[in-house]
């Protein structure tokens, strides 16, 4: 369970955020939903550690921590693999990283590559294999990073509609099937809706959650859904708006 | 031979023959210009003159690029580490630029001596510029969406190198030893002008002097062939060493 009270960062002495409280439970995906530049990169930075906060406490399972640097996975809409290394050595490099037991992992390693279709692939550099198989590479690598908490950095905005599916289905085998609990940053309605059970909408400036949807549709979702849409609708509104009423 | 390839043999065809034609038509004389067929016929026959020569140019030239090598890699990830480092240090690289080498090989000599270290030096120079400042970029121009991913797996600093930057900045440092491979030979044979008893920068003087003519282009036609040999090297270890797609 993850708990941010009272985050606070300035820019030249103006706050991106200040007071800024967040409630994420264990299992649920989360999803931070505003409009670009309202200060989400600064956001994400802060809480992973890359750059260091002003003021302002997280919790992780009740423990006061500095930043989730050391304690959440990253995935982004890049696959981000390294071409230079096989599909296995990229899916492995959390653990070579911090010299953990490579034979075990490379053992579960590949049993995910089996589970996730990749078997037979171990070998191949990204260049060789589709797109869709490098994306589940890149999960893969994500589970490796062995935390309970994965942060998303708009998975799913920069991609065509068929591909968008596809990766929408894998992101949700994190929640479904390994149970971690997820929190996504994203200035794009559609992707926030078809993932999330929460999302917060954002204002701008300083940046603060102004309103909160919980979303009880079973997942995976269709776009046409008329409650989806009706969410849609309304969401739309709100941000436009920009919480100001 | 692919067809660029082939067009381009043809040019230098094209060209040696219109120097050689000339040559004859004009009966210009060999002091001045010998024809290309005399100067294959030096380089070839007076091999046995030639070759201990060009084994010492080869050494300052193998001796500067390992030497450039040893401290531009050094110094382009201490300055990609330390920011401050390439503040303070970029101006220094940038004015040692502005320095016409040319003009130092004398006081290199003063310095040094008339052996090989004159010339060593003089190749290190020059090759350790565009090394380090390649490299350096090449460093830099790493996806910063790694560098978090890499930040978020806890990776120190030397592991994110070798794992991560190194590789990415390899198609660079490679495009940077390859101009410092291809220009090597301008230091070396300029450090043997001013001041040496042997190397093919030497011959060339000595032949120059004695209207030997036939033997200065045999001397530059060897400098050219191993400032070829050394680009070609480098291109197949490049292509050896990087075997993906970015």
């Amino acid at each position: 369970m993850l708990q941010v009270t009272d985050l606070a960062k300035y820019y030249n002495e103006q706050p991106v955020f200040s007071n800024f409280n967040l409630h994420l439970p264990a299992s649920r995906f989360q999803v931070l939903l505003g409009p670009s530049g309202c200060g989400k990169t600064t956001l994400f930075n802060t809480l992973t550690g890359v750059t260091p906060k002003d003021a302002g406490a997280i919790t992780w399972q009740g423990e006061t921590v500095p930043h989730l640097g050391d304690l959440c996975a990253y995935m982004h809409q890049k696959d981000l693999l390294l071409p230079w290394f096989s599909l296995m050595d990229n899916a492995l490099l959390p653990v070579r990283t911090r010299s953990g037991d490579m034979a075990a992992a490379r053992n579960r390693s590949g049993q995910l590559f089996l589970r996730l279709g990749l078997g037979g692939y171990e070998s191949h550099r990204p260049d060789k294999v589709s797109g869709g198989m490098r994306q589940r590479c890149a999960l893969v690598r994500t589970l490796m990073f062995d935390r309970d908490l994965i942060l998303l950095d708009e998975p799913l905005s920069a991609l065509d509609a068929i591909t968008r599916q596809r990766h929408q289905h894998l992101l949700l085998l994190l929640q479904t099937e390994f149970g971690k609990t997820i929190l996504m940053i994203t200035h794009d309605v559609d992707e926030a809706l078809l993932l999330a059970d929460d999302i917060f909408l954002l204002s701008p400036m300083p940046m603060t959650v102004f309103r909160r949807f919980s979303l009880k549709l079973p997942k995976p979702r269709a776009f046409d859904d008329p409650e989806l849409l009706h969410t849609k609708a309304e969401i739309l509104n709100h941000l436009e708006k920009g919480g100001v009423s | 031979m692919n067809r660029s390839g082939l067009s381009a043999a043809a040019l230098i065809c094209l060209l040696l023959g219109a120097w050689e034609g000339a040559v004859r038509i004009w009966q210009i004389p060999v002091f001045i210009l010998p024809p290309p067929s005399q100067i294959l016929e030096t380089a070839v026959l007076q091999a046995t003159v030639i070759l201990p020569h060009a084994a010492v140019t080869g050494a300052e030239i193998c001796l500067g690029i390992f030497l450039a090598l040893a401290t531009a890699v050094p110094l382009a990830i201490a300055m990609f580490a330390k920011p401050v480092l390439e503040k303070a240090l970029s101006p220094f690289l940038v004015a040692s630029q502005a320095i016409p080498v040319f003009a130092l090989a004398p006081l290199l000599v003063i310095w040094l001596g008339y052996g090989i270290a004159s010339k060593v030096f003089m190749a290190w120079i020059i090759i350790f510029f565009p090394i380090t400042v390649s490299l350096l970029q090449g460093l830099k121009s790493c996806d910063p969406e790694y560098r978090i991913l890499f930040t978020l797996m806890g990776s120190p600093f030397f592991k994110t190198l070798a794992l991560l930057y190194w590789p990415w900045a390899l198609p660079q440092f490679f495009a940077g030893l390859r101009v410092g491979v291809s220009v090597a030979t301008i230091g070396a044979v300029i450090g043997e002008w001013v001041g040496a008893q042997q190397g093919l920068g030497f011959l060339m003087i000595q032949s120059n002097a004695r209207l030997q003519t036939p033997l200065v282009f045999a001397a530059i036609l060897w400098l050219t062939a191993m400032g070829l040999f050394l680009w070609t090297l480098v291109g197949i270890l490049e292509k050896k060493i990087i075997t993906w797609k970015s």
